[in-house]
């Protein structure tokens, strides 16, 4: 019962905070800002293919690189954003779709490094195709959209833009784990046989999870590009696929607010260690090593935990773990 | 044709040494179903281990060689079995991964920070003289690193079939439940295999890092390789992590020099995913042992 | 276009107004420095850093600049570029004078837009050709470019060498690309034919393939632009397989690095360097015992051009006489900066309008494990 209005009232408590929080700041705390809801939103759709449908992938930077060349291409060939970003996302999803297929055979180790290797085959055809990607160079100067006259040149600007992306997505995504739909990607994760017997199309379900994920990896490729105004594609090497997994795992795979929590922890973690100079990569190491240890659902499981140890007495916990997951 | 030969060999003695971090890998696989990824980190940080014998200790190289040797079976062996593996079992799969992952970050960042950045020159272990065979020139350097991965292979292979404790490793990496239940300490042979692993690790980075210089960065690309190569050879045979190793370093090297460098990369890839949805106990592996 | 500018001018007008104010309120000037001190650039981004406190200390010690301290944070970019601009946003932000850094051109050409943007000057230790092509009047360079550096070499392989058939082995990175293009318009030029094109990735081992291929191409000579470490490979594997041609390199080839690592199979190894620690200059020398009683090591070229990039804020800014980003680069357009009269520059370097620097180069031949200095080409 409490939490039917308790969710959406820290929803909208957030989207105010998220409103408000430019205001008075300077650029870089922006920039920042914006580079966490573009990887929240990477995160976000990982964590669906992850989290809700079990399926590892570690290529989303690979989708991020097609996203964001994608856009790059298309605007600076005088496309809008608008036209370019769809059409950017749409090539994630049907690439996602034929990704998918390999999870259909294989599972677990096996198709990290299908996706692992495929993330590097994307990263090679990124450097060694000059004539469309721009190789190792890269593309620069691509133009920020702007709306009904209104240019997202300035920080701010491109701020807001980038939170009604994200807002979208975060919805979007709401809608999908709530869905039918959500229920069968949980269903898949938590026993894959039971769900077969019970009439899901399991090959079904496996090749959307992988695919809408790549989607939002593809969005978040396409917000990168007028975002940074630079690619290269250094940027979306394998190493950056496993940054988008920590996020998903260290905030908490399979809850909601998972990859966002996530997302935020590692971007903002060096802002904040960064007293200790060259130290805080070694100290965000042990904190990982120390949260899986510990508590391998992530954060937002040390949260539960937490709860459970100082108020034990809550009888609706499995419930209310239910729902927090959804 | 002098030429074909050249890389060929080359290829051979580079694939060596995939193998060798190769075989810990599959190794691991076996004892814990993990799959370390900072098993490249492993390799490359042993030979600072021998560097700090030799510059801070002042031990000549044979006595730092062993002070890097037991420092690694000490700290890659024991501490990662019992500080990392051992608490977190129980859960398994995606949390250990990332485990590892971190592991793999903090031990390179260690060394960046506190011995350098820079690649560090390391001493020859073997002759760097040239043997010319049939036009194509190849160190006694590479021929060594074939001979020890051969060796090891043959030498750990023996080990885990003719002796008892290596039966009982092998036990517990096939079926933990009923060998514990036929009185096999399986925690002890997990370990066990944990300190195989280390001292290869070791090994692996005492004979390579008088090609690859001693770096922090090194990790990462003999990482990738060495999953690819114990993958392409089988994960569940040792002997399949020579086999995928040489067979990496051969086409690499062909596929550089009469295809295209500039998707050399690429190659090995393509062969890992052939492998895995083609033959996914890979080209030597047995389907018995662990179903995937 | 029109908007564009007209928007871009009034945001860094607006920034300049926001920045300036405090400058001169306070008593310290900020010299942040964004440089690659993780990841992949490490050793450079440090050496650079290093080098640049080393002149910030100096200077500090003698009054500082026109009268006020020089504040030096670290932003460390973990070479990547996406950081490396957020934090120039940041040292922007910040309050920063002038931006000492980034070493990477991959990072720079990025971060200079933010810090052209905001009207801020900044010093790159980057060599990529695009940097000073792209029209950004706020980027000056603390060495010379590709584009300036490899035609020097032309001359060496046409007249020196005598050679018509040459190899080209290059890392296939933004760095590497960017030379080898310039090599190959060269070479195009000078009427010398490539006969072995040969990149390589970033990290790369094993350079059997590479060297087979230069040895079967018959190449008299090989020109190579590999980072340090892959040049010690290269020449490792070249002396294995009984490479004969001459290795030439830019810069980093003959390098105190790729002697240690490489060892005997350096020796002969020639290449044209721009600022090395062992040129036969009295005030680089004794930059680099200063370094090296500094820090416990030896500098590379980095360290110079960090060292360089705090002592021409310090001349350039006393002669503008105020703390004004515009002004400031306006006057670096086209000046020279003699050492006799401006010592910490260390040798005569020249600025032209887009941020490109002069200086005189050396060309370098490694003899005995020594970098030995063969001959001096006089600054263009």
């Amino acid at each position: 019962m409490l939490r039917t209005w308790k969710a959406p009232l820290l929803a909208i408590l957030g989207l105010i905070l998220l409103l408000l929080a430019p205001i008075g700041q300077g650029n870089y705390i922006i920039y920042t800002l914006c580079s966490w809801m573009v990887f929240s939103i990477a995160a976000m759709g990982l964590n669906l293919t992850l989290g809700y449908a079990g399926q590892i992938s570690l290529a989303q930077a690979a989708f991020m690189a097609i996203g964001a060349y994608t856009v790059a291409i298309m605007t600076l060939a005088g496309w809008h954003w608008v036209v370019a970003a769809p059409i950017g996302v749409f090539f994630c999803f049907v690439i996602g779709l034929a990704l998918g297929f390999p999870a259909l055979r294989v599972k677990g180790h096996f198709l990290a490094f299908i996706t692992l290797a495929f993330n590097t085959l994307v990263f090679l055809v990124a450097r060694n195709e000059d004539w469309l990607t721009g190789g190792a160079l890269g593309k620069v100067g691509m133009p920020r959209p702007s709306f009904f006259g209104f240019g997202t040149g300035q920080q701010i600007s491109f701020y807001y833009f980038t939170l009604v992306i994200f807002v979208i997505a975060a919805l979007l995504m709401y809608g999908i784990v709530r869905s039918p739909w959500g229920r069968a990607f949980k269903a898949l994760r938590e026993n894959p046989v039971r769900a077969e017997s019970l009439g899901l199309d399991t090959r079904m379900i496996t090749l959307l999870a992988f695919a809408i994920g790549s989607a939002y990896g593809g969005l978040a490729g396409a917000l990168i590009s007028p975002l940074v105004q630079f690619i290269e594609p250094g940027s979306f090497a394998v190493h950056h696929s496993l940054r988008i997994l920590l996020m998903v795992v260290v905030g908490g795979s399979g809850f909601f607010y998972g990859p966002m929590l996530g997302a935020a922890v590692v971007i903002l973690m060096p802002e904040v260690l960064r007293f200790t100079e060259g130290y805080y990569l070694i100290i965000y190491a042990v904190m990982v090593i120390v949260l899986m240890v510990f508590c391998p659902s992530g954060l937002i499981g040390v949260y539960g935990k937490l709860r459970d140890r100082f108020f034990p007495k809550v009888v609706v916990r499995a419930d209310m773990q239910q729902g927090a997951q959804l | 044709m002098s030429q074909f030969f050249q890389v060929m060999l080359s290829g051979l003695s580079t694939g060596s040494i995939y193998a060798l971090a190769a075989i810990g890998f599959t190794l691991v696989w076996q004892a814990a179903q993990t799959v370390n990824f900072a098993q490249g980190e492993f390799v490359m940080l042993p030979a600072f281990f021998v560097l700090i014998g030799i510059h801070a200790l002042g031990l000549p190289l044979w006595l730092a060689l062993i002070f890097g040797l037991i420092v690694a079976v000490i700290v890659l062996g024991v501490l990662f079995k019992q500080v990392i593996v051992q608490p977190m079992l129980p859960d398994g799969g995606l949390p250990l991964i990332i485990a590892t992952m971190a592991l793999g970050i903090l031990l390179k960042e260690s060394v960046k920070e506190f011995y350098g950045a820079e690649a560090q020159p390391y001493p020859q272990l073997f002759p760097l003289d040239a043997i010319t065979i049939g036009g194509a020139v190849i160190s006694v350097q590479d021929v060594m690193n074939l001979v020890v991965a051969v060796v090891v292979v043959i030498g750990l292979t023996m080990f885990l079939n003719r002796t008892r404790t290596g039966r009982c490793m092998q036990a517990t990496a096939q079926n933990p439940g009923v060998a514990e239940i036929l009185g096999v300490n399986i925690r002890r042979m997990v370990l066990y295999t944990f300190l195989i692993n280390a001292g290869l690790a070791a090994l692996a980075s005492f004979l390579i890092s008088p090609i690859y210089l001693a770096k922090f960065s090194n990790g990462e690309s003999i990482g990738m390789i060495a999953f690819i190569a114990a993958i392409v050879g089988g994960f569940n045979q040792i002997r399949g992590a020579i086999a995928g190793g040489l067979l990496i370093g051969v086409v690499d090297n062909i596929t550089a020099t009469y295809i295209t460098a500039e998707y050399r990369a690429a190659v090995p890839l393509l062969l890992l995913i052939g492998i895995i949805l083609l033959k996914p106990e890979g080209l030597l592996g047995t389907k018995e042992g662990r179903a995937v | 276009m029109n908007r564009r500018t007209i928007l871009s001018l009034a945001a860094s007008s607006l920034m300049l107004a926001s920045t300036l104010t405090p400058a001169w309120a306070q008593d310290t000037v900020k010299l942040p420095c964004v440089c690659e001190l993780s990841g992949a650039g490490a050793a450079a981004g440090t050496n650079y850093r290093d080098g640049a406190k080393l002149a910030v200390e100096e200077i500090n010690a003698t009054g500082g600049i026109l009268g006020k301290q020089i504040e030096m944070t670290d932003y460390d970019t973990a070479t990547d570029p996406q950081t490396s601009r957020a934090l120039v946003q940041k040292a922007i932000d910040d309050g920063a004078y002038v931006i000492i850094g980034t070493v990477y051109s991959g990072s720079t050409i990025v971060n200079m837009l933010v810090a052209q943007q905001a009207g801020i000057p900044q010093f790159t230790g980057a060599e990529a050709p695009n940097i000073t092509q792209g029209g950004n009047p706020f980027i000056f360079r603390t060495a010379y470019g590709a584009q300036k550096g490899v035609p020097a070499l032309t001359g060496y392989f046409k007249d020196t060498l005598k050679v018509t058939k040459i190899g080209v082995a290059w890392v296939n990175n933004d760095f590497g690309k960017g030379g080898r293009d310039v090599f190959v318009t060269e070479m195009a030029a000078a009427g010398i034919e490539i006969v072995a094109d040969v990149p390589s990735e970033q990290g790369q081992a094993d350079f059997a393939a590479d060297v087979s291929k230069l040895k079967e191409s018959g190449a008299e000579a090989v020109f190579v632009y590999l980072n340090e470490e892959e040049s010690a490979r290269i020449l490792a594997e070249a002396k294995k397989q009984g490479l004969t041609a001459p290795m030439v390199g830019e810069v980093t080839l003959t390098g105190q690095k790729v002697i240690d690592l490489a060892g005997e199979a350096a020796e002969g190894a020639i290449a044209h360097v721009g600022l090395t620690s062992k040129a036969p200059v009295p005030a680089i020398q004794e930059f680099a015992a200063k370094f090296n009683t500094a820090y416990g090591r030896e500098t590379d070229h980095n360290g110079i051009k960090g060292y360089t990039a705090v002592y021409a804020t310090k001349y350039v800014t006393e002669m503008v006489g105020s703390f004004d980003g515009q002004a400031f680069a306006d006057k670096m357009h086209g000046i020279t900066l003699k050492a006799a009269e401006y010592p910490g520059m260390l040798l005569d370097t020249s600025w032209d309008d887009t941020g490109e620097l002069s200086r005189e180069s050396f060309m370098i031949k490694v003899e005995g494990g020594q970098q030995v200095v063969v001959g001096t080409i006089p600054a263009n």
